[in-house]
């Protein structure tokens, strides 16, 4: 086994303003990587940059694809990216308005992934869609509504659905249960956890939440100011942070 | 580290020269060396007791063994399947993980619960990422629980709402469901009543019939008397304050 996303000395600056700097981990198959750090320092940036979402200022995001092994994503052309981030990556965002259309209905909105990596056949995507909404737990019958009509957990779990109906390697969460009840996130986790596992997904997690990085990483990284100041084994740096700012941010939550 | 380092035969676990000391960096850089220079070497078939008073750091020991906490000084080493040697203070996660998977298991004091995943499917968790097949690792899981005598009318809950001794059951069980050749327990038998304490002193025993090398802490001497054949006081290495 070998690396699936190296990142190497990955810095972003929005002009005289630091997003991240100097960031370097590698990504194998199977393992979910969790980022964890106070607000502004640089968490989505650095997600963004991996995703190929946003170009960095330096450094590079290298990609093992299928065919052509290890490529620079900030090097590939943007149909190329595009091609990219459509069948093998998936982007879950924070707010599901931002991965979702809003306009089109439940089914369309899973069934519109598939048609872009070529699926034709109506039967077999509306079938496909069907599936995926029951393993993330929205109700088929509701297949038809727009997602305006759903709860915010359920609009998450949709915007999973929408993402993983493709068969990604590959998938980035921006603070995935953010905004949602403490009940629905222990759902949304839970299934997150299990469809990870199952399908061996490898995934870049950010969050604010300890217990949540707990639960679905193996690694963590965690960043101050736009620069990773510890990394390691997920219950080891909870458990016996080294750092003054991990164990500050340990020691502000009830057992995470 | 992959040179065999030890030649006897049986050898599973190794420490030298393992130190800890915690450093508290927000409240005054404040330093707590808990263990300095911990040697000891540990058989397959073997059951070695740590003892010491509150806070001696017997817990700390068994966590620096699994990973759990970092390990500053000194060297843990692990027996390979191919006889080899690893040094736990020294591996990357990677290492660590695939040792937790393989060779290390751990009964921690208290079980960690996840929301809304079932008894059952925590149980069997250990021995279905160690490769076994789903049907496999759900019938020894059904099999341990029968055992602890946990009802099954709760194997499709989560353990959430368990009481603590069920809890305890849960999480041994979770423990003995892959056949570790080490294992490290952390007051396994600790809020059990006597009925279940004897069954887990037979899975102690089970385990160490079966050549696993284990290493455990038990507050309750009758249970220590009857399952270890090896003692060892931290006291002894009690770092300087
Ligand atoms: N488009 C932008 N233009 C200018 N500055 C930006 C831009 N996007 C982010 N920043 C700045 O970069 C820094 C890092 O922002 P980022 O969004 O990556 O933080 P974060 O760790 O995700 O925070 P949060 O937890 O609040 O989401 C912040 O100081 C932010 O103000
Ligand atoms: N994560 C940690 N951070 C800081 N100090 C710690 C940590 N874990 C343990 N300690 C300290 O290390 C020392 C040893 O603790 P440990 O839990 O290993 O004791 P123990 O021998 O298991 O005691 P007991 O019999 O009460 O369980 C104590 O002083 C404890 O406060
Ligand atoms: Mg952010
Ligand atoms: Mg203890």
């Amino acid at each position: 086994m070998s690396e699936l996303l190296r990142v190497e000395n990955l810095t972003k600056s929005y002009g005289r303003q630091r997003g991240c700097t100097d960031v370097s981990f590698e990504l194998w198959p199977g393992e979910v990587l969790a980022i964890v750090g106070e607000s502004g320092s640089g968490k989505t940036t650095l997600l963004n940059c991996c995703a190929g979402r946003l170009a960095p200022t330096g450094g590079s995001v290298v990609y093992e694809t299928r065919h052509k092994g290890l490529i620079d994503i900030h090097g590939m052309s943007e149909p190329e990216r595009r091609f990219l981030m459509r069948t093998d990556w998936a982007f879950v965002h924070q707010n599901p308005r931002d991965g979702l259309r809003m306009n089109v209905s439940a089914g369309a909105n899973v069934g519109e992934r598939l048609m872009a990596v070529g699926a034709r056949n109506y039967g077999n995507i509306r079938n496909a869609a069907l599936d995926w909404l029951s393993r993330t737990e929205v109700d088929p019958d509701r297949i038809d509504d727009l997602p305006t009509t759903f709860s915010g957990g359920m609009q998450q779990r949709l915007q999973i659905a929408r993402n993983l109906v493709s068969g990604p390697r590959l998938v980035f969460m921006d603070e995935p249960t953010g905004g949602l009840d403490v009940s629905v996130q222990a759902r949304l986790l839970d299934m997150l956890r299990d469809l990870v596992d199952r399908l061996g997904l490898s995934a870049v997690v950010v969050t604010h939440d300890l217990a949540v990085a707990r639960m679905l990483s193996t690694r963590l990284m965690v960043m101050q100011q736009g620069r990773v100041v510890e990394t390691g084994l997920t219950d080891r740096v909870l458990d016996d942070p080294q750092h003054a700012y991990t164990q500050l941010l340990v020691s502000s939550v009830l057992q995470p | 580290m992959n040179e065999p380092r030890l030649d006897a035969d049986g050898e599973m676990l190794c420490l030298n020269g393992v130190t800890k000391t915690f450093n508290l960096h927000n409240q005054g850089e404040r330093t707590i060396p808990v263990v300095t220079g911990v040697n000891l070497k540990l058989n397959a078939g073997e059951c070695m007791a740590l003892m010491g008073s509150s806070g001696s750091g017997k817990s700390t020991l068994i966590r620096m063994i699994y990973g759990n906490y970092g390990c500053a000084a000194g060297e843990i080493l692990i027996r390979e399947e191919d006889g080899s040697w690893t040094d736990l203070a020294q591996a990357d996660p990677r290492e660590v993980i695939r040792l937790r998977r393989h060779r290390l298991g751990y009964v921690s004091q208290f079980l960690r619960v996840i929301p809304r995943v079932a008894t059952i499917d925590v149980v069997s968790e250990p021995m279905r990422l160690a490769g076994a097949s789903d049907s496999e690792s759900r019938n020894r899981a059904a099999e341990l629980l029968t055992r602890l005598n946990l009802p099954e009318a709760l194997w499709d809950l989560s353990p959430t709402t368990f009481s603590g001794g069920e809890q305890q059951r849960v999480n041994i069980a979770r423990g003995f469901v892959h056949p570790y050749p080490a294992l490290l327990l952390d007051e396994p038998t600790a809020s059990l009543d006597k009925v279940n304490r004897q069954v887990v002193l037979d899975l102690i025993l089970e385990a160490r019939d079966r050549g696993a090398a284990i290493l455990g802490i038990f507050h309750d001497h009758e249970a220590r008397e009857a399952v270890c054949n090896r003692f060892l006081d931290v006291e002894e290495f009690k770092a300087a304050a």
